[in-house]
């Protein structure tokens, strides 16, 4: 149908004038098209440039090294235990995350007095700027300031003297970093998740109580299922801010206590920009290149389907 | 024993505001083929709704089986309820659609296929059983709903207006097969509808209502040959029954009863100056639209329906009469039916 309708639609566009001259197009596209050259393709094929060569801050000579700099990230310790913390970062985030979503948008769906406020302060999180957020957090959690801590010493759980250092051991600094980036990215897979879950017909669920079944099998066999496709949308975009994400980590931790909370990107910015080996840095960033094209693809894939149905 | 029974049952959705349903009072009987009737807004789902347990009722009683089941979740009633839009589960595949009670009542997992088959079968849709409910025509997916509802064998079956997403040839055929479907498995049966002619040719007894109030139970007979007011007397019936007011009553006829004066020969009628304004020719049928030109009830607007294709000409008046038998009275204030009586008209 659409065939048949374009021929004589440009026929008539022809008549009017030159509004639809190639050069008009062009122009109105080019803004999209520097954008995505000038921030991110340059930079991307700058990083690429570099990690073949021995680029440093502050070092005006530059030499190709062939895969030198891969060669030894591979065998770096460091990176080792920075991607593995990556994908522990992620996984448990986003398993944390949907779970606490999913309770969520169950809380909100149905109409209750002061849910208005209730999803708004839900929402603040993500509304609030990483880097404010992350620094209140990190006065949550200080070693000595920390409110929790505090709480638990007045509430006799702990003794003052061995109280946990959150950001100073790594399995609790590792654990508060998840937790602080599971505060910020729920509001969002909740908003996701939430509606999807107006978007199920009322009829269904309903139908399922009629059939017999409990909250439980309506959950899981009915309710799930039918927003797998919104549900991967959240899981797909959460990964991509999880795993690329540098601003809690840095803020929070720095990478510490001994490289325990160092993710592919903060330990990227901490070899090329804190240790000025550039080359390096950008070596490591390239890492994180294969995952996300999978992702990418998954996501477009999901947007085709989306548009099929 | 009455199957499902209802007692006093009120629904106000909103403080201070009139109710959706008011005291209904209603007792099926075991295998009848009970239908709600009314107009859009007049609490038939609702009602529906509270006997499938979907809808908490503000006031009164509803009785399954003899026991009160107010507190019960719709699971706990044992109920079957077909939707308007079928509420298939547009994730599963056909068969699993019609386990899905099976599996969600624990019904032993190695009868599940058997069941399935036989309900599938009963329906006539045992080559569907692989599709997902997306790749299912309108009349296809109806009866995996019907199937759905009939797998476990419910006392009670509610459906909610399942013809009216079938375009006019389909739901010809699909009420056949629910008229037939029901005879077979005999299940007692509410059905709800707007549809007068889906009311009238598929129940035992109709249950006319209007704005939440009961307005009358009975046989189709009864309700169209013995209207209770005029609502019903004119939501029954098409074209619906003239109405004209006469010293505080309404006199009430039906248009297949008004005829040439000449045709109407048994016992006393009632004759008017007919006035022919429009004329409809429907096949079978003409439907002969006009206004009375003399009497007492000078100006009002009657119709006619007439079997075969007389020769009336449209602005010619012509003697029309009702036999008196055929005449129903209602209270011009209440709008309830009375006594018939002899009226001084001419």
């Amino acid at each position: 149908m659409a065939v048949a309708q374009t021929s004589p639609a440009r026929g008539r566009i022809k008549s009017i004038g030159a509004a639809q001259s190639p050069l008009l197009g062009f122009a109105m596209f080019s803004p999209a098209i520097l954008y995505i050259v000038l921030l991110i393709g340059a930079p991307f094929a700058l990083a690429i440039f570099f990690a073949f060569t021995d680029a440093r801050i502050g070092n005006p000579s530059l030499h190709f090294v062939g895969l030198e700099n891969f060669r030894s990230i591979l065998q770096s310790p460091s990176f080792h235990k920075a991607l593995w913390n990556s994908v522990v970062f992620t996984v448990s985030a986003q398993i944390i995350v949907m779970v606490c979503a999913n309770i969520l948008s169950i809380a909100l769906e149905k109409p209750f007095r002061g849910r208005g406020l209730v999803r708004f302060l839900i929402l603040l999180p993500w509304v609030a700027p990483v880097s404010l957020g992350t620094i209140g957090w990190k006065w949550i959690l200080d070693s000595i300031y920390s409110v929790i801590t505090w709480v638990l010493v007045w509430a006799h759980i702990f003794q003052p003297y061995n109280a946990p250092m959150w950001l100073g051991e790594p399995h609790l600094a590792m654990a508060s970093v998840i937790l602080v980036h599971c505060w910020r990215l729920i509001p969002f897979s909740t908003v996701i998740l939430l509606a999807g879950r107006t978007a199920i017909p009322r009829e269904i669920p309903e139908a399922a109580a009629i059939d017999g079944a409990g909250f439980w099998r309506t959950l899981f066999q009915i309710n799930l299922p039918m927003m797998v496709p919104i549900i991967s949308v959240a899981l797909l975009f959460g990964t991509v801010f999880t795993f690329t994400d540098m601003t809690v980590v840095y803020i929070l931790t720095a990478g510490g206590p001994f490289d325990s909370t160092q993710t592919l990107p903060s330990y990227a910015f901490a070899t090329g920009i804190d240790g000025k080996d550039l080359a390096a840095g950008a070596a490591v960033s390239l890492f994180l290149v294969p995952v996300l094209v999978v992702i990418a693809y998954f996501m477009l894939r999901l947007a085709h389907r989306a548009e099929v149905n | 024993m009455a199957v499902v029974e209802t007692r006093n049952l009120t629904k106000i959705f909103k403080e201070g505001e009139l109710g959706a349903v008011n005291n209904v009072d209603l007792e099926t009987r075991e295998g009848e083929f009970l239908v709600f009737l009314g107009p859009s807004g007049s609490g038939k789902t609702t009602l529906l709704r509270m006997i499938a347990g979907l809808e908490a009722p503000t006031a009164g009683e509803i009785l399954i089986g003899g026991r009160v089941v107010n507190d019960l979740t719709p699971r706990e009633r044992r109920i079957a309820m077909v939707f308007q839009s079928y509420a298939l589960y547009p994730h599963l595949t056909v068969y699993k659609n019609i386990a899905f009670p099976l599996k969600a009542q624990k019904v032993p997992k190695a009868t599940h296929k058997e069941k399935v088959e036989w309900a599938a079968s009963l329906l006539g849709i045992d080559a569907l059983l692989n599709r997902k409910p997306r790749e299912l025509s309108g009349g296809e997916r109806q009866r995996v709903a019907l199937a759905r509802a009939i797998v476990r064998e419910p006392s009670v079956f509610l459906l909610d207006e399942p013809l009216s997403n079938l375009d006019a040839k389909l739901r010809l055929s699909a009420r056949e097969e629910l008229e037939r479907f029901h005879r077979r498995v005999g299940t007692t049966t509410i059905y709800v509808t707007h549809d007068q002619v889906e009311a009238m040719a598929m129940g035992d007894r109709i249950m006319v209502l209007n704005k939440g109030v009961v307005r009358q139970i009975g046989t189709p007979k009864e309700v169209y040959d013995d209207p209770a007011d005029t609502f019903v007397a004119t939501f029954l019936g098409s074209p619906p029954m003239n109405l004209i007011e006469s010293h505080g009553l309404i006199v009430g006829f039906r248009p297949e009863h008004f005829r040439s004066a000449d045709e109407v020969k048994d016992g006393s009628k009632l004759v008017f100056k007919f006035l022919v304004e429009n004329m409809e020719y429907l096949g079978a049928e003409s439907i002969l639209s006009g206004s009375v030109v003399a009497g007492p009830a000078r100006g009002k607007k009657v119709l006619a329906r007439l079997l075969l294709g007389q020769p009336f000409a449209i602005g010619t008046t012509y003697d029309f009469a009702v036999a008196e038998r055929h005449l129903k009275f209602f209270d011009q204030t209440t709008d309830k039916k009375v006594e018939p009586r002899a009226l001084a008209w001419q």
